[in-house]
Formats: structure tokens, C-alpha cells, sequence
């Protein structure tokens, strides 16, 4: 279903448009001396699904935080619509991992995705009635405003990952940087997610989204980020995400790239 | 039983509670954070490394003044929190081990310098460790036409600073405490706000030192909050709970140590450790009787389930 819209044949880095969501110059993180990002330059273009790929331990969650100044850079520099992260962060959504956070905190989903709203809210300021009703209709478009005054642990993974990105809509950003997404999260919610995705890039946001499922990238993304430490490949799916890039990218991991090359085919021969 | 209560006078013992209920507010109003962050063993580490602050204070000062006092432990307290910080991040140790590094060095030498203050200042080894409750009343300043212990002020004090922190970054600490990371995107700096309750919890235990001592104002900043936290899934509601909690461990420690041992025929005992009692007693009844997570109410849902599923048909 997402063939239907063109995408321009644009290859990497040739978008140099101030304006850009995000673009990062030579972007290298080290944990003890230790690279975990080396030289990574991408420029991401607007309105887009970009989902970023690569074996565990590629730096993927680590590109992300590195944007997000949680972790510090060894080199390298990063703009965000054309300015610094400080001065944009209002414009920059965030999603974690879903493991990152106690499920048994005493908050309900509702109190969850107001969080979203923090920023808008002020400091030493109470949530109010308007902030909560914004949060009751962020709940209400991932379909579980009936569970919202539960308490976050009686949620299911993928109700949880559901309040997760209502959270992230409340904070009406243009850019979202979403952390797996789709890690371990039902049939239902999955479909959820990729409809919300979508809703967003038709008003325009670009969301780059950390994925594990080689076999969704075709069918999910608009662009891919191919990565092991360095970026390898990055452009429209349909000619980055190839095998010849997989295999630079996963190296000798045979059983994946089967699974890629099969899921591959099956879309090609799907769509011919 | 109730004999022993015939000394009873509410010039004493009304202030004692008062002085242990301050007290034990005051740390309930932090605790439910400590708790919920996971560093629980932070309170500890934070009132025992205070002591050479407090001790350093008196060196200076040669006094008992409250406010250089409160200075120095709350430098302290930050530098435990950030020494525990340096040292896990560049020892490469578990923050439990970098902790123990700090807070028992520390506190070391906060006991040395008790004892070589002790010869000059009147500061009690035995009274930094357990407090010395039962002499509330006898130091006391006016305050409009009242004399009110002197410890009753500062506990008062800092109970409500405690308050006025807890209600105005109520938010803040939410949500640095649920999701750090999202906060710090937010602008919400989680590090700020770590700083922020560590203070608060050297403030704490500076104040409380004289009421309970530096080891018992554990138990009021953790055993309130963890009782709490069987009896609600709401935060505000636990740090109401965890407050309300504390006090009456407060007034049940205090009316114990003065019935409990007649019970045996002796004289009264200390207070500070039976207040310290009392909240184990009380953090015992919530997690027996909790609705949500009690160990009762689970093992009857446990039996319904049983019954339903054999009686249900095949």
C-alpha cells in the first residue's frame, strides 16, 4: 500500500537544504575509547518514513540519543531544521524503548502521555484540564482511551507501547525519533502503529524509527538507513535495501539475510 | 498497662510526638521519590555521610547552631551523590559499591571528628547515632509567647520546605523519576532534579539528626514510603499515604517506648527506635492487607481463581 505514493529517486546527501529535520556531520560516540558511531554524516529529508537498520550493537539506539544530546559526543555535529538541538527541541519528538521504564510506577496511561505535555505546561506548573483532555484525545487516536485511568502495569506490551506514542503525539513535534517502535508488540497494535506513522507523514512530520523486522522494512518505510557502526547505505527503500547492502551490513549473518532476500522477493514478485 | 502512662504530660511528650511526627513528615514527603527511583540506599548513604558536615560545623562554629550546620551537611550530602557518580562512572563499579566507598569514608571521618569535637562542643557520639528525642523539650526558644523546642522549629521547617519542593516540582520529579531520559529531551534536566532531592535529603537528615539520629531517619525516609507503595497506584495518593504513615509511627513509637517495656516490668525505652519499630509494624500490615498488591488479597484471589477453574465445566 505504501507503492502507491512515488518516491523520488533521491540518493543520500543530496538533499542539502538548510531546512532539513536532520542532518548530521561526522558524528562520532565512544563509550571508553571505544566508537560505538564512527563518521556518521546523513541528511534526512522532510515527510518521510526512515527506518534504521542494522545488527545488535550497530550504534542504532545510540544514533538516536546522540541526536537527542542524552549521551555525549566524541566529534561531530548535529542540526535540527537547520539549528542546534537546543534551540529546536521543541520541534523534536521522542519515543524510548519500551524496557527503559518501570511499568510498575504508580501512574496511570493517562498520566503517561500528559508527561508529553511538560514542556508546553512550565515549570512548577499543574497539568491542567486542557493538557488532560489533549492527552484523552491522543489516547483515544491509538485506540485505548477506555484504558485510561488504569495503572500503567495492568497495560499490555502493546497498549503500553500504544501509550508510549500518544505520549509522543501529544508533544506535536515535527521530527520524532522513535526507539523500536515495534518490539514485541501484537498483530493489532502493530497496525496501529504503521496507520499512526502514516497519518503522521501526511501532516508532514519526518519520523526516523529504529526496526528490528528486515521482512517490514519494504512494506513500512519510505527511506532506510542501513547501519553496523558506520552508516552503510541510506536512500529510498526500494533501492537501498538490497541484499548486496544487507550483507555489508550484517556481515556473515546468513539466516537473516535469507529471511531478507525471501521477504524481498515475495514483495517484488507481489508487486509485478 | 496503662499505669505507665500516668507521667504522662503534654508539655513533654506532646512535643516529642510533635518533634518525631515533623520529623518523620518530612522524610515521608521524599521518601515515596527515593523508593520509586530505585536508591533507597541513597537516603542511607546521604544521612550517614552528612556527619562530618555536621561534625566540620561544629568544629567552626563551636556551636549548635542549626544554620552553618545545615550548610555543611548539605554540601556533603551533594558531594555523596556526586562522588558516588565519579566513582561509578570511572571505577567502573555498581553504584551500590561506589556508594559504599563514599558514605562509609565519609562517615569515618565524620566519627573521628565527633569524637575530637566531643572534647570541645557538647556533641554526643551516641546522640548523632540514635538521637536523643526525649530531651526535645528541654532546649526550647520563644516563639510569639510560646516556648517551642528549638528542634520542633527546625523539623517544622524542614518539613515544609520539603512540602513546598515536593508540591511545586511535583511534576518535574514525576516524570524525572518515570522516564529520565524523555524528561531530559522534554528540558526537564533529570541530573538537575537528582541534585535537587539529594539536597533535600541531606537537608533532612542534618535536621533529623538530633531527633532519631543519622541511622533511624532511614527508616523514616524509606519504610513510610515503601508501606505506601502496597497501598496505592497512584503517586500522589502514596506520597500522602507515605506522610500520613510516618506520623503515626511517630505517635505509636512514642506512646511504645513508654508501654511496651511496662508491659515487661521495665522502665520506658528509647523512642527514636520505636518509632523506627512502629513503621516496620505499619509497613507489615499494608503489605499483609494491601488492596492491590497485599499478600492477603492475592492469596484469596489465588483460591477464587482455583476454585473457578475446578468448578468450572469440562
Amino acid at each position: 500500500m505504501l507503492n502507491n505514493h512515488s518516491i523520488p529517486a533521491r540518493t543520500r546527501g543530496a538533499d542539502h537544504s538548510p531546512e532539513s529535520p536532520l542532518s548530521i556531520h561526522d558524528l562520532t560516540v565512544a563509550y571508553d575509547r571505544k566508537p560505538v558511531l564512527w563518521d556518521v554524516d546523513l541528511e534526512v529529508s522532510a515527510g518521510k518514513l526512515i527506518g534504521i537498520v542494522g545488527p545488535n550493537g550497530a550504534g542504532k539506539s545510540t544514533l538516536i540519543k546522540a541526536v537527542l544530546d542524552l549521551l555525549p559526543r566524541a566529534s561531530g555535529h548535529v542540526n535540527i531544521f537547520g539549528k542546534s538541538y537546543k534551540e529546536s527541541r521543541a520541534r523534536v519528538g521522542y519515543v524510548p524503548q519500551r524496557e527503559s521504564v518501570d511499568w510498575d510506577f504508580p501512574v496511570s496511561a493517562l498520566d503517561v502521555v500528559a508527561m508529553g505535555r511538560y514542556r508546553k505546561i512550565g515549570w512548577c506548573r499543574p497539568v491542567t484540564r486542557s493538557h488532560k483532555n489533549a492527552a484523552m484525545e491522543a489516547l483515544d487516536r491509538v485506540g485505548i482511551a477506555n484504558l485510561a485511568h488504569r495503572q500503567i502495569s495492568q497495560l499490555s506490551g502493546g497498549q503500553q507501547q500504544r501509550a508510549f506514542l500518544a505520549r509522543a503525539l501529544v508533544q506535536d513535534a515535527d521530527l520524532y525519533l522513535m526507539d523500536e517502535p515495534f518490539a514485541a508488540v501484537d498483530a493489532a497494535t502493530e497496525t496501529a502503529i504503521v496507520g499512526l506513522l502514516q497519518n503522521l507523514r501526511e501532516r508532514g512530520k519526518t519520523c526516523l524509527i529504529v526496526h528490528h523486522d528486515l521482512q517490514t522494512v519494504r512494506e513500512y518505510f519510505d527511506e532506510v538507513i542501513l547501519m553496523n557502526m558506520r552508516v552503510v547505505a541510506h536512500g529510498p527503500t526500494e533501492t537501498t535495501f538490497t541484499e548486496e547492502n544487507l550483507r555489508k551490513t550484517y556481515g556473515g549473518k546468513l539466516t537473516l539475510l535469507g529471511e531478507a532476500a525471501e521477504a524481498n522477493a515475495r514483495q517484488s514478485a507481489g508487486k509485478h | 498497662m496503662l499505669e505507665s502512662l500516668e507521667s504522662w504530660s503534654w508539655a513533654l511528650d506532646g512535643w516529642i510526638i510533635a518533634a518525631g511526627a515533623l520529623c518523620a513528615a518530612a522524610s515521608a514527603l521524599l521518601g515515596p521519590y527515593l523508593v520509586l527511583r530505585k536508591m533507597s540506599m541513597m537516603g542511607d548513604a546521604i544521612s550517614h555521610a552528612v556527619l562530618p558536615g555536621i561534625a566540620i560545623a561544629f568544629l567552626v562554629t563551636e556551636s549548635r547552631a542549626s544554620l552553618p550546620m545545615f550548610i555543611g551537611a548539605a554540601i556533603v550530602g551533594l558531594l555523596t551523590a556526586i562522588f558516588t557518580e565519579w566513582i561509578r562512572r570511572f571505577g567502573k563499579v555498581d553504584e551500590g559499591a561506589s556508594m559504599g566507598v563514599v558514605f562509609t569514608g565519609l562517615f569515618a571521618l565524620g566519627l573521628v571528628l565527633v569524637v575530637q569535637a566531643a572534647d570541645k562542643v557538647d556533641l554526643d557520639p551516641g546522640c548523632v547515632l540514635y538521637g536523643a528525642i526525649e530531651l526535645t523539650p528541654l532546649d526550647t526558644t520563644t516563639v510569639l509567647g510560646y516556648d517551642v523546642p528549638r528542634v520542633v522549629i527546625t523539623l517544622g521547617a524542614v518539613a515544609l520546605l520539603n512540602l513546598t519542593c515536593v508540591l511545586l516540582f511535583y511534576k518535574e520529579l514525576k516524570i524525572t523519576s518515570f522516564d529520565p531520559a524523555l524528561a531530559t529531551t522534554l528540558g526537564i534536566s533529570s541530573r538537575l532534579m537528582h541534585y535537587l532531592l539529594m539536597t533535600l535529603v541531606a537537608i533532612t537528615a542534618v535536621a533529623s539528626f538530633e531527633a532519631v539520629g543519622n541511622i533511624l531517619v532511614v527508616a523514616m525516609l524509606i519504610v513510610p514510603a515503601a508501606a505506601a507503595y502496597m497501598l496505592t497506584d497512584r503517586l500522589s495518593v502514596m506520597i500522602f499515604l507515605s506522610v500520613i504513615i510516618g506520623i503515626a509511627s511517630a505517635a505509636l513509637g512514642h506512646l511504645s517506648a513508654i508501654m511496651v517495656p511496662a508491659i515487661f516490668g521495665f522502665g520506658s525505652t528509647i523512642t527514636a527506635g520505636m518509632m523506627a519499630l512502629s513503621a516496620g509494624v505499619l509497613f507489615v500490615v499494608a503489605a499483609l492487607c494491601g488492596p492491590r498488591h497485599g499478600i492477603i488479597i492475592k492469596l484469596i484471589q489465588r483460591r477464587r481463581f482455583a476454585a473457578k477453574c475446578l468448578g468450572a465445566p469440562h
